[in-house]
């Protein structure tokens, strides 16, 4: 994309050229999108959109703060605090054995490769609507995540230190003195920052039943009361807003003892034990298997291919058909909208108090919860994959062309640099192309991952069908969906570390929690 | 007697501090126009700073060929060299050069290239090349912006004597008024008419190159060859 004038000459060094291969990978997303525009359904059936947009906009103008329901914000606290911990104490002993064991890496990507939206509906089922199905729905998945961000911090960490210790030093010690001062601060801010990433799945909880803010939410939205919508939703993005003020590492014990004091009652299931064996036993054995009339090896796999192959063709195929067509749109919004947004933090182009305005709204718009996104736009524009692809452009550019920004004001420009548009284009935009095309490539995962959980929505991606075969309690369909989730995941994964090394994009992009040193060095 | 010449650069007291350590002091400074003048001096001396000072009095009339080449590695070098004059053309043309140069363009700059020797690697990226084709990069931009005073911070330091000797008649016939950073002393000598040599941040030299040799130079510069 870049440079496209210097095609004739370059092409000799196409194969060794960062910029050549740069533009073709930029060419081939931005292509495979356009492919995927003929087959997504962007129709906008409502027949008015714009006065119910109106009517939402006038409410979110107008919050009614007498209606806030102050329970469903601290159930929020409580289950984002006791999830994420429980995750990250959970991850931090994967990580340590993430780099030798195979079967402790599958776990973690199987872990975090179905979103936290589907464990709920399983736990949910076994559990009953509470605190345990809350808690774990966010536990599991994280703990998937910080095993590998976890196992990345210690592979990345300096390890001078260790080798300066005198020899016979045992492991531990060693470990205690010279890795784990240096690794511990790191991990903190990490774990706590993901308490933000958790406050927010915690509230889309809320949207399938669960007594969090999503849950009024989801009401407020259905009824169009737009004005007590926005109370709470207000509330939420001040909670996120003074996070680094009540989320500390010395009022992390308080908070979680409160957490564990302030639970709501469970609702439903009092036998979660059996339950989970009856699960586990039984319900998500394929069908034919538990049939007893069924006899010889044989006859029970011929008995489980005619059952599986119908699950296949017309669930599992289409499914993950359209989870590709819209993550594929998805990620080509989210690029586009990452390059027009980062000059609003970048302190260059916005200049001192126009950056610290950009940084208010981009954070604004990475904290609003993607899937609360979707469900709005979908009951003003009607049903299509158009909400989904906006909500997910939406979230995930805010978030890379935060980091971008913040890319951007590390460089150093020459005293005579120009400016404006200019600069983005000449300086800019060619310097931190490699950066850009390293954050798109991290989130093509977790759009795809994301792109499964429009299906409660009714876009029929994957989730369509895992939501579908829950509500008819056929747990061995809902097995094979989850399974070919991970696939799917495991699959983009792999394709992206490909694309990467082909790029020769080998530093790791440097995480939201990080602070600007940790940019410097990644440049 | 000839009538003095207004100077097109000058400073008058100027003095600079970082965190408290004093770079330039005092300092008082005549750039006079079609004149060659070297600055030399032990790196911390003040001669980045000086030349610093220098561009912001007239930023409109200057081409700058900065300390590290400061080049866009992943742009090729024409659209580096281009770069050099992006305030002068529309910046409608300037997102079409991006995409399709004009002949005119390419022709200039293929121009410029030639003479600093590099026609051959005008579209490559600038990051594949080496050090020293870098800095010729970087000093063909200046050239291609064509403002009339050249202001080089050590701009063939990477280059073996002869090359640089050859850029810096380039410079000279290119532009007619030039403060270039150098380091090695005949350089000096020969290309330059004047000779300003610093030390902790004060003139400890300035006079006509012919005035001087290399003894001078070396006896003051403090064991710095």
């Amino acid at each position: 994309m870049i440079a496209a004038g210097s095609q004739s000459a370059a092409g000799a060094h196409a194969s060794w050229h960062p910029g050549a291969s740069y533009r073709s990978a930029s060419l081939w997303f931005a292509g495979c999108a356009l492919l995927c525009l003929l087959f997504a359904n962007l129709a906008v059936s409502a027949l008015n959109p714009w006065i119910e947009l109106r009517r939402l906009v006038s409410g979110i103008l107008a919050p009614d703060l007498s209606s806030l329901d102050a329970w469903s914000i601290v159930y929020t606290i409580a289950f984002a605090t006791l999830g994420v911990s429980l995750g990250a104490g959970t991850g931090l002993v994967m990580a340590v054995f993430y780099g030798h064991s195979r079967f402790v890496r599958g776990l973690a990507i199987s872990l975090r490769a179905v979103h936290e939206l589907f464990w709920a509906l399983v736990l949910i089922q076994i559990f009953g609507i509470g605190p345990l199905a809350g808690i774990l729905a966010i536990a599991l998945p994280y703990s998937g995540i910080f095993a590998k961000v976890f196992a990345e911090m210690i592979e990345e960490a300096d390890r001078s230190a260790e080798r300066a210790l005198p020899a016979g030093t045992s492991q531990v010690s060693a470990f205690a003195y010279a890795r784990l001062p240096d690794l511990a601060a790191r991990m903190k801010t990490y774990a706590l920052y993901r308490l933000e990433c958790g406050l927010r799945s915690t509230l889309v909880l809320g949207f399938i039943g669960l007594p969090t803010i999503g849950f009024h939410l989801e009401s407020y939205f259905k009824q169009g009361h737009y004005h007590e919508a926005a109370a709470l939703l207000g509330a939420f993005f001040v909670l996120i807003g003074t996070r680094r003020i009540w989320a500390r590492a010395a009022t992390m014990p308080l908070l979680i003892a409160a957490s564990f004091l302030l639970l709501p009652a469970s609702t439903g299931s009092a036998s979660a034990t059996s339950n989970l064996i009856r699960f586990m036993t039984v319900e998500i054995v394929p069908a034919p298997l538990r049939r007893a009339d069924i006899e010889g090896l044989g006859a029970k796999l011929e008995a489980l291919w005619t059952w599986l192959a119908p699950i296949l063709k017309s669930q599992v195929l289409p499914g993950i058909f359209n989870t590709l067509i819209l993550s594929q749109i998805a990620m080509v919004a989210m690029a586009v909208l990452a390059l027009v947004v980062f000059p609003l933090v970048a302190r260059r182009f916005t200049g001192v108090t126009g950056h610290y305005a950009g940084r208010f709204v981009l954070v604004l718009a990475r904290s609003t919860p993607e899937y609360m996104l979707a469900y709005i736009l979908l009951q003003t524009f009607g049903p299509s994959m158009l909400p989904a692809i906006i909500a997910l452009g939406f979230h995930n550019g805010a978030i890379v062309g935060y980091l971008l920004g913040r890319h951007a004001d590390q460089i150093a420009y020459r005293l005579d640099a120009p400016s404006g548009l200019n600069l983005y284009v000449y300086d800019t935009l060619p310097r931190i192309y490699g950066q850009f095309l390293a954050y798109c490539l991290y989130r093509w995962e977790i759009i795809v991952r994301e792109s499964a959980i429009f299906g409660i929505l009714g876009v029929k991606t994957l989730g369509y069908y895992v939501d579908a075969s829950i509500s008819e309690l056929r747990f061995d369909r809902t097995l094979v969906l989850i399974v070919s989730m991970i696939l799917l995941t495991i699959v983009i994964d792999w394709l992206s570390r490909t694309v990467r090394a082909s790029l020769r994009i080998s530093t790791l992009p440097t995480r939201l929690s990080d602070g600007q040193t940790a940019i410097k060095g990644a440049i | 007697m000839q009538p003095h010449p207004t100077p097109v650069l000058s400073l008058r007291g100027a003095s600079t501090a970082y965190d408290g350590r004093t770079v330039l002091q005092d300092l008082d400074l005549d750039i006079l126009p079609a004149q060659t003048v070297a600055v030399m001096g032990r790196s911390g001396a003040g001669k980045s700073t000086l030349l610093k000072l220098l561009y912001m009095q007239r930023p409109e009339a200057i081409a700058l060929v900065p300390q590290a080449a400061s080049l866009v590695e992943t742009l090729s070098v024409f659209h580096n060299v281009y770069s050099g004059r992006l305030d002068r053309y529309s910046t409608w043309a300037n997102m079409r050069t991006l995409v399709w140069p004009k002949a005119q363009c390419v022709s200039e700059i293929r121009d410029i290239l030639c003479d600093v020797g590099l026609e051959a690697q005008m579209y490559q990226k600038a990051g594949t090349l080496s050090g020293g084709q870098q800095q010729r990069v970087s000093l063909a931009r200046a050239i291609y912006n064509g403002r009339p005073i050249l202001l080089a911070d050590e701009p063939v330091s990477a280059l073996d004597r002869v090359q640089g000797g050859n850029l810096l008649k380039l410079i000279k016939s290119r532009h007619a008024t030039a403060v270039i950073i150098l380091h090695d002393v005949q350089q000096a000598l020969v290309h330059a008419d004047r000779i300003i040599l610093l030390d902790e941040g004060r003139k400890v030299v300035d006079a006509p190159a012919s005035t001087l040799s290399a003894q001078d130079l070396i006896m003051r510069f403090g064991g710095l060859a």
